[in-house]
Formats: C-alpha cells, sequence, structure tokens
C-alpha cells in the first residue's frame, strides 16, 4: 500500500515551534492523568456517600439516590460533557457563568472534564457500594447493632470495610473505564491522549503514527492501573475472608 | 441567557428526529446484530480447544477493551480505506462514506463486549449437555447450533439488550467525525443558531427517555423470562 511510513515523526518540532510531536503526546498522558486521577478521587467520595444512602432504609433519600444513578446512566457521556461545558454556565446564577467563561479555556476544560467525569463515575461506583453491602450475611450488621454500635459504627468498622475488599475487582475495571472516557474530554477542547494524537494526525498526516502511540500509551497506562490496583487488593486482603480466597 | 426558547426544537423536530435519530437507531441496531454474530463467532474461538484461535480472539478483544472508544473510531475511519483498496486490490485508499466506516467500526468495537457477554452465556451451559449431544452423535457445529447457542442466547437476553442500550447511547460519539447523528443534528442546530441550551438539553432529555424507558423494559423481560425458566 502506498502509505510512507515515518517513524521518526515524533521528533520533529510540532506546529507550536517549541515542542516535539513526542513531547506534546506526553503532555497529553499528563493530562488524561491529570484529569483521571482527580476525577477518580470526586467519584470515590461522591460514589461512597451515594452508595451508603442507597442503603440507608429512608425511603426518600434511597429513591433520590436511584435517581441520581438512572440521571446519569441514561445519558450518553458526550451529552453530559457538552451539557457541563455549554449549558451549565449559561444557567448558573450570581454571575458564575461569565466567571466560568473568563477562565482559562485549557483549565476550564480541564475542571470541566473532571466534574463530568467524576460525577459519572460516582454513579457506577455508587451502585456497586450498595451492591457490595448487600452482598455482606445480613447478620453482620445486626450483630454490631447487638454490641451496642451506633448505625454509623456500624459502616464504620463493620460494613465498609469488608465492602471495599469485595468491590475492589469491579473498582478496578472502572478506573479502567474512566482513563478511557477521558478521552471523551477531547471534544471540548482538552489536548488528552488522543486529543494530540488527533492534532498530531492533522498536522503530519501520519495518521498511523499518531494513532500507534496513543494506543501505546492508553496500553501502558491500563497495564499500570491494573498492576496498581492488585497490589492495594493483596495489601488490603484478610485471610480468611470470602473475598480473598484465590 | 434570554429565557428557555421551546419554539426552536419544535421548528427543528422533524430534522432531528427524521434524519437524526434515524441515523442513531439504524447505526445501533445495524451494529449491534453485526457485533452479536462476530462476537458470538469471537467467544467460540475463544473457547476453543485450539491454542492459536483462542489467542487470536483473546488478544483482539482484550486489545479493544482496553482502549478508548473515541480512538478507535479514528483508527478505522483511516484504516478502512486502507484495507478496502488492498482487498479489491485498487492499490490506492478507497473512500467509504461515513456512516459505512461507522458502521464497521461500532460492529467491530462492540463485538469485543458482546463476546465475553456470550461466553459467560456458552459456558454457563452445564458440560454434561455437551457431552450428551456429542454421544448422541453430533458434531461440533450440531452441538452448538441445536443445545449451546440457543440456551445461550436466551440466558443472556437481557444483557445482550442491555449492552444495545450502551451501544445506542455510545453511537453518539461519531460526533468526532461530524456526522449527523441525533447529537449531530442537535449540534448542528445548536451551532447555526447559537441555541446551545436549548438543544443539548433537548437532544440530553431525548436520550435520557429512550434509554430509561429500553432499560426499564429489559427489567421485565428479565423477570417474566425468569419465570418461564
Amino acid at each position: 500500500m502506498n502509505y510512507n511510513w515515518n517513524w521518526s515523526i515524533f521528533w520533529e518540532v510540532g506546529p507550536d515551534g517549541v515542542h516535539t510531536y513526542w513531547a506534546t503526546l506526553m503532555q497529553g498522558l499528563y493530562w488524561t492523568l491529570g484529569v483521571s486521577v482527580l476525577a477518580w478521587c470526586l467519584a470515590l467520595l461522591v460514589g461512597l456517600a451515594v452508595g451508603v444512602s442507597s442503603t440507608s432504609s429512608i425511603g426518600w433519600l434511597e429513591k433520590l439516590c436511584a435517581g441520581y444513578v438512572e440521571l446519569f446512566r441514561n445519558v450518553p457521556l458526550l451529552v453530559q460533557m457538552f451539557l457541563w461545558y455549554f449549558v451549565v454556565p449559561e444557567v448558573l446564577p450570581f454571575g458564575w457563568g461569565a466567571a466560568i467563561k473568563a477562565m482559562d479555556p485549557t483549565w476550564c476544560a480541564f475542571w470541566t472534564a473532571v466534574i463530568c467525569l467524576g460525577l459519572f463515575t460516582s454513579s457506577r461506583i455508587a451502585v456497586q457500594v450498595r451492591a457490595g453491602i448487600h452482598s455482606l450475611p445480613a447478620g453482620q450488621p445486626m450483630a454490631g447493632t447487638a454490641l451496642g454500635l451506633t448505625r454509623a459504627q456500624v459502616y464504620r468498622y463493620v460494613l465498609l470495610p469488608q465492602t471495599a475488599r469485595v468491590i475492589m475487582p469491579p473498582l478496578t475495571s472502572e478506573a479502567l473505564n474512566l482513563i478511557k472516557n477521558s478521552s471523551i474530554a477531547f471534544t471540548i477542547g482538552l489536548m488528552e491522549i488522543t486529543g494530540a494524537a488527533r492534532s498530531m494526525q492533522e498536522f503530519t498526516f501520519q495518521i498511523f503514527e499518531s494513532f500507534a502511540a496513543a494506543t501505546v500509551l492508553y496500553l501502558v497506562v491500563n497495564a499500570v492501573v491494573v498492576v496498581l490496583m492488585r497490589c492495594v487488593e493483596k495489601r488490603l486482603r484478610v485471610p480468611g475472608f470470602m473475598g480473598s480466597a484465590r | 441567557m434570554h429565557g428557555f426558547d421551546f419554539e426552536i426544537i419544535f421548528r427543528t423536530a422533524p430534522y432531528l428526529f427524521k434524519v437524526g435519530l434515524l441515523f442513531t437507531v439504524k447505526l445501533t441496531v445495524l451494529s449491534t446484530i453485526g457485533a452479536v454474530i462476530l462476537g458470538t463467532l469471537l467467544a467460540m474461538m475463544r473457547l476453543s480447544s485450539r491454542k492459536a484461535l483462542s489467542a487470536v480472539a483473546g488478544g483482539y478483544v482484550n486489545l479493544l477493551r482496553a482502549l478508548p472508544l473515541i480512538l478507535i473510531i479514528f483508527w478505522f475511519y483511516f484504516l478502512v480505506p486502507y484495507i478496502v483498496g488492498w482487498l479489491t486490490q485498487a492499490g490506492r485508499p478507497i473512500a467509504v462514506g461515513g456512516f459505512t466506516s461507522a458502521l464497521i467500526t461500532f460492529t467491530l468495537f462492540e463485538a469485543a463486549y458482546f463476546c465475553e457477554i456470550m461466553r459467560a452465556g456458552i459456558q454457563s451451559i452445564p458440560q454434561g449437555q455437551l457431552g450428551a449431544g456429542y454421544a448422541l452423535g453430533l458434531n461440533y457445529r450440531q452441538v452448538m447450533r441445536y443445545i449451546v447457542l440457543p440456551q445461550a442466547f436466551r440466558k443472556m437476553t437481557p444483557i445482550l439488550l442491555t449492552q444495545m442500550i450502551v451501544v445506542f447511547q455510545d453511537t453518539s460519539l461519531v460526533y468526532v467525525l461530524s456526522l449527523t447523528d441525533f447529537l449531530g443534528a442537535a449540534n448542528n442546530v445548536a451551532q447555526r443558531d447559537g441555541r446551545l441550551v436549548e438543544m443539548f438539553v433537548f437532544a440530553a432529555l431525548v436520550y435520557f427517555l429512550i434509554s430509561y424507558a429500553a432499560s426499564r423494559s429489559v427489567k421485565v423481560l428479565e423477570r417474566r423470562m425468569a419465570i418461564v425458566r
């Protein structure tokens, strides 16, 4: 096929006149990691809160949590990204919208992506947390209550430490999903890995080299996350506990 | 902010639904059908006792599942013309339409996910049934065709339909190729008339209603099938 391979393209200086294409891809990697790590923290916090609330046996609170999950699950992530980026600044009160629009565009896209991906992932983590708590034997909270623990203590000392271990494997795949989903931030102008590869392809016409580099970067990040999560899983393992039989 | 303009939604509804949503639904249905067929073949390959077959299928599935869909869309958008050119011996890349390119991409990408679902379905059939089939003198094809796959499909129907809803939502990503799916159509109007708020809120609402109704129906179906079994 008449495609001109040129792998040395990565060392050529890109359109900004300063960075090589390789350096631009590396910046893309940092954006991807930055968005993913911050969104992951947000997702864990909110997901834990929503997941715990949805097992609270308080009718209206459980309904609210179910609604939260359905809301994020049934709208495509790209549409959510557009809502956060284009619509939310328009409808915010007190001139907050104007303040957001006055931000540096790259950082504006960055924080929008963190919030959008964080809340989207939180709805998925909430489902896992809820399922994890429900997977524990009903005798556990009863025993905790019988020992005189308060509701909060039952969650803090009995339910959540076990749930954390049960949901480790699904959390790993959610973390991988989050990294993959962060590529959607490219549509609002964040030059993360996919965006950097796409702009490199547009400037150089070296289609396959650009996307091959992005592919390798994603595979490396994936592998690192899998190894990290396995380490965490191993550190947390309790001998004899059902989740650790392997 | 000049107040929410409902009128523009009514005015552009025929375009949004007849052009946009039709594209989305066509892409969803056709690529799901293709992906289920390809995914089932991949699942059978993955479970094959021939090491080479299962390694190829496993590698394909794991690779595609590790990469973001947007990147895959770009890959195939540029790769498919080269492959078509190579297959037809044309000696140069042959342009395929945006819809065809999207259809090929989604079929190949979602096949990796449907493969994992079908693999679970096939593995859920007790080994004894396969043994019984072979004992009756059926060959591999017949065992799969008459014993394993009908049961696997039946068992996995709710999960297959749920994955189809995911495909429906994923198709919005053809936005990056500037194709006119439902979101693309809404985006076109939004950019032309400067009505971003109305169009994106309306698009979100339509996606939500369709996905929510569909996932509810799947739940009902799941309950009914559970009683039959």
